[in-house]
C-alpha cells in the first residue's frame, strides 16, 4: 500500500437527484469518466471538500455499475451541508473503498434475504439488494422492509416502485412510515412493529440498517420471530479520520469499525462493548 | 565499547550535524524536549525524563500531508515529499524506544504508514541507559531494560563519560571513529541501577488480569466511575504519552489553497467521536475507560499481548489531577472478579 491511502483522488459530481426534504443522491465519476475504484456492497469511501473537511459515506450504488457511484447522503452536519450546496460539474474529493463488505459471494449466496431498512439506513443496503438483483439467481426470497418518517422521506422510491417492485425481480416491497399521511395508502407502524407483523420465517438471512433506536428493536421483534444473531447483519456508522485503524477514532473494544467493519454480524457485535 | 568525554559531546555532535540532522534532548525555555541539534544548543542528556516524549522524531505532533488547490469547480490535489533524510536520535531512554516498537505496530501494519514510515526507516536511534530511575518509573513491568535499553547505539554516561556500544551496522559506524574503552564501568553502574530498580514503588505492579479473555470484564468494571472521577479531560497523558497515537486529520485554508495536515489528537475530548447525530462517549468516564482500556486490553488484544504503555511515568508527572495509568492497573490489574 502507498500514500493513495491517504491521499484522495479527484472525482466529479455529474448528477445530483433530490430524494427527499433533506436527503440527496450524488453520483461521482472520474474526470475522465468511469467510476472512481471497484468496491463490494457495504463498503465505504471518504468523501472531501477542500478546506470544509472529510468524511466516511456509504457507496449506495451497486458494484455492478461500471460508469459511476452513487452516494445517498443526509444533510446534517457541516460537510454535508457544503455537499448539499454543490452543483453538477463541481469536483470533490474521494479516497476508498474502506471495510468489510457484506458478504454477498459468501454466506449470503443461495439464502433467502430479509432487508429491514430505516431513513437513511437505506443507502448502505441499496447496493446489496442492486447487487442481488443484478445477480438474481444467486440467491432465495428477497424480502424488503423500508419505512421512514413520511411518505416524502422515502429515499430513492422511483426505484423502488419500477425496478424493485418489477414481479421479474422477485422481491416483495413492504414499504412503511411512521405517521398516516394524506395521499398514502400504504402501511403505517414503525418499522419494528411492521417486521413483528409481517412474521417473516426465521430462516431467512437479515440485513437491517437505520437509527440505533430502530435497529435495537429490530433485533428485538426478530428475536421474538426466533432469529438468531447468526442471521442477522448490520453496517455501523462511527466518526473516521483515516479509514486505516490508525487514528484511533472508531475503535470500539479490539476492533476498528473502518477496517474490521463497519459490516458487522450480530453475534460478533454482542461481544463488543456497546459504544456505538 | 567506544567512549566520548561529555566535555567533548559537543564538538563530536557538531561534526556529526554536519552530514546529518540530529534530534536530542535540549533545554529551551526552561524545559528539556527532543529538539533539533544547532551548535550551541543546551543539551540535556541527563535529564531523566523530557517532558514530551522522543515520538515526534517518527510521528511529529503536526505535518502537512497534502495540498488541494480550487479552481473554479476544478480540484488538484499535490503531494508532500515524504522526509527522505537520514538523521539521528540521540538520548532516547529504553522507555521511549520501546514506545516505538508499539508505534511500528500501528504505524507500519498493513496499510503503513508512508510518512511515519519514511522517518522511520532513515533514523539511526542512540539510546541512553537510565542511572537514576525515579520513584515514577515503572517500564519493567513491560519488559523494558533501561540499563541496557535498544536501539542502533546504546549508551551510557559514567562520571563524565558517554560509553557507546554499537547494535546494528549503522550503529557501529556512526560511532566508528571514537575512542575505545573498556565496560568495567558500565557493568558496575548497571548492577546499581538494577538495584535501585528493584526497590521502585510500581516495580512490581501485576498485570495479569488485563489479557484478552477479560475484556467485557474489565469494560464492566464498576471501579470506572471512581477513577475517573477527577479527570478534567484536558488530554495531557496523552500528549505526552509515548504511545499514544490517535490523530485528526484538519484542513487549513492558508488563502492561497488548503494544506491537509494531521496533529495528535486525544480521546480524552468531547468531540473525539462526536458526529452531527452525537457521540458515543458522552461523559468523561467513557473517554477515560477507552483510554486505558486501549492501552491494557484492546490493544494486547491485537498484538500478542503487548501492552500500549511503556511506563515512562510522564501521565504520573504531568497530570494536574493526579490521574495515571498505575491507579488503574492497581485498581484493576491484579483481581479478576473482585470488580
Amino acid at each position: 500500500m502507498t500514500t493513495d491511502n491517504l491521499i484522495p483522488m479527484v472525482g466529479v459530481v455529474t448528477q445530483i437527484r433530490r430524494d427527499t426534504p433533506d436527503i440527496k443522491t450524488f453520483r461521482v465519476e472520474k474526470p475522465e469518466g468511469g467510476k472512481c475504484f471497484d468496491h463490494m456492497p457495504g463498503q465505504c469511501a471518504m468523501i472531501s471538500i477542500p478546506g470544509v473537511g472529510e468524511a466516511m459515506f456509504s457507496i449506495t450504488s451497486s458494484p455492478t455499475v461500471q460508469e459511476y457511484q452513487e452516494f445517498s447522503i443526509k444533510k446534517c452536519g457541516h460537510l454535508t451541508e457544503c455537499l448539499h450546496a454543490m452543483d453538477v460539474g463541481q469536483q470533490i474529493l474521494i479516497r476508498g473503498p474502506f471495510g468489510k463488505h457484506f458478504p454477498v459471494e459468501g454466506e449470503l449466496l443461495g439464502k433467502d434475504l430479509l432487508f429491514i431498512a430505516g431513513g437513511v439506513g437505506l443507502a448502505p443496503l441499496h447496493s446489496v439488494i442492486d447487487y442481488v438483483l443484478a445477480n438474481r439467481d444467486k440467491y432465495g426470497q428477497v424480502d424488503v422492509v423500508y419505512g421512514s418518517r413520511s411518505k416524502d422521506d422515502l429515499l430513492d422510491i422511483d426505484q423502488i416502485q419500477n425496478v424493485w417492485m418489477d414481479p421479474k425481480n422477485r422481491v416483495d416491497v413492504h414499504l412503511t412510515i411512521d405517521r398516516p399521511q394524506e395521499g398514502w395508502d400504504g402501511h403505517v407502524a414503525f418499522v419494528p412493529t411492521y417486521v413483528e407483523e409481517l412474521g417473516f420465517d426465521p430462516h431467512k438471512t437479515v440485513l437491517v440498517c437505520g437509527p440505533p433506536i430502530m435497529i435495537k428493536f429490530v433485533l428485538q421483534a426478530l428475536t421474538k420471530l426466533g432469529f438468531t444473531k447468526e442471521q442477522i447483519y448490520t453496517t455501523m456508522e462511527l466518526r473516521m479520520k483515516c479509514g486505516l485503524g490508525k487514528c484511533g477514532r472508531c475503535n470500539i473494544g479490539d476492533k476498528y469499525v473502518c477496517k474490521d467493519g463497519p459490516v458487522f454480524r450480530f453475534d460478533e457485535l454482542s461481544e463488543l462493548p456497546d459504544e456505538y | 565499547m567506544k567512549k566520548l568525554l561529555l566535555s567533548k559531546l559537543d564538538e563530536w555532535l557538531t561534526t556529526l550535524s554536519e552530514t546529518q540532522r540530529i534530534i536530542l534532548p535540549i533545554k529551551q525555555t526552561d524545559q528539556v524536549n527532543f529538539g533539533v541539534y544547532a551548535p550551541g544548543a543546551e543539551v540535556s542528556l541527563e535529564t531523566l525524563r523530557t517532558v514530551k516524549s522522543a515520538k515526534d522524531a517518527f510521528f511529529p505532533q503536526v505535518e502537512n500531508m497534502m495540498n488541494f488547490r480550487s479552481e473554479g469547480k476544478s480540484i488538484s490535489v499535490e503531494t508532500v515529499p515524504l522526509e527522505e533524510e537520514d538523521f539521528i536520535l540521540i538520548g532516547v531512554r529504553g522507555c521511549d524506544e520501546k514506545s516505538f516498537e508499539i508505534l511500528d505496530r500501528v504505524f507500519l501494519s498493513d496499510p503503513f504508514d508512508p510518512f511515519y514510515a519514511a522517518r522511520r526507516k532513515h533514523a539511526t536511534i542512540v539510546t541512553l541507559a537510565c542511572s537514576r530511575p525515579d520513584e515514577n518509573c515503572f517500564c519493567t513491568n513491560f519488559g523494558v531494560d533501561p540499563t541496557n535499553p535498544k536501539g542502533d547505539v546504546t549508551s551510557w554516561i559514567v562520571d563524565g563519560t558517554l560509553y557507546l556500544t554499537g547494535n546494528t551496522e549503522k550503529g557501529e559506524a556512526l560511532i566508528a571513529s571514537l575512542e575505545d574503552a573498556n565496560d568495567e564501568p558500565v557493568a558496575a553502574q548497571q548492577n546499581k541501577t538494577r538495584e535501585i530498580l528493584e526497590k521502585l514503588p510500581f516495580a512490581h505492579l501485576d498485570l495479569n488480569g488485563f489479557d484478552g479473555d477479560h475484556l467485557m470484564e474489565k469494560f464492566s468494571s464498576s471501579k470506572w466511575a471512581d477513577l475517573s472521577e477527577a479527570c478534567l479531560g484536558c488530554g495531557t497523558c496523552t500528549f505526552v504519552c509515548p504511545t499514544c497515537q490517535c490523530y485528526d486529520i484538519r484542513d487549513y485554508d492558508t488563502g492561497r489553497g488548503v494544506q491537509r495536515y494531521r496533529c495528535w489528537d486525544s480521546c480524552m475530548y468531547s468531540d473525539f467521536t462526536l458526529m452531527a447525530h452525537g457521540t458515543n462517549r458522552p461523559t468523561q468516564v467513557e473517554r477515560f475507560r477507552q483510554r486505558f482500556m486501549h492501552k491494557l486490553v484492546y490493544f494486547p488484544s491485537n498484538n500478542d499481548g503487548t501492552y500500549s504503555c511503556v511506563g515512562c511515568g510522564r501521565c504520573l508527572v504531568k497530570c494536574p489531577q493526579n490521574l495515571n495509568i498505575v491507579k488503574v492497573i492497581k485498581a484493576l490489574g491484579g483481581d479478576r472478579n473482585d470488580n
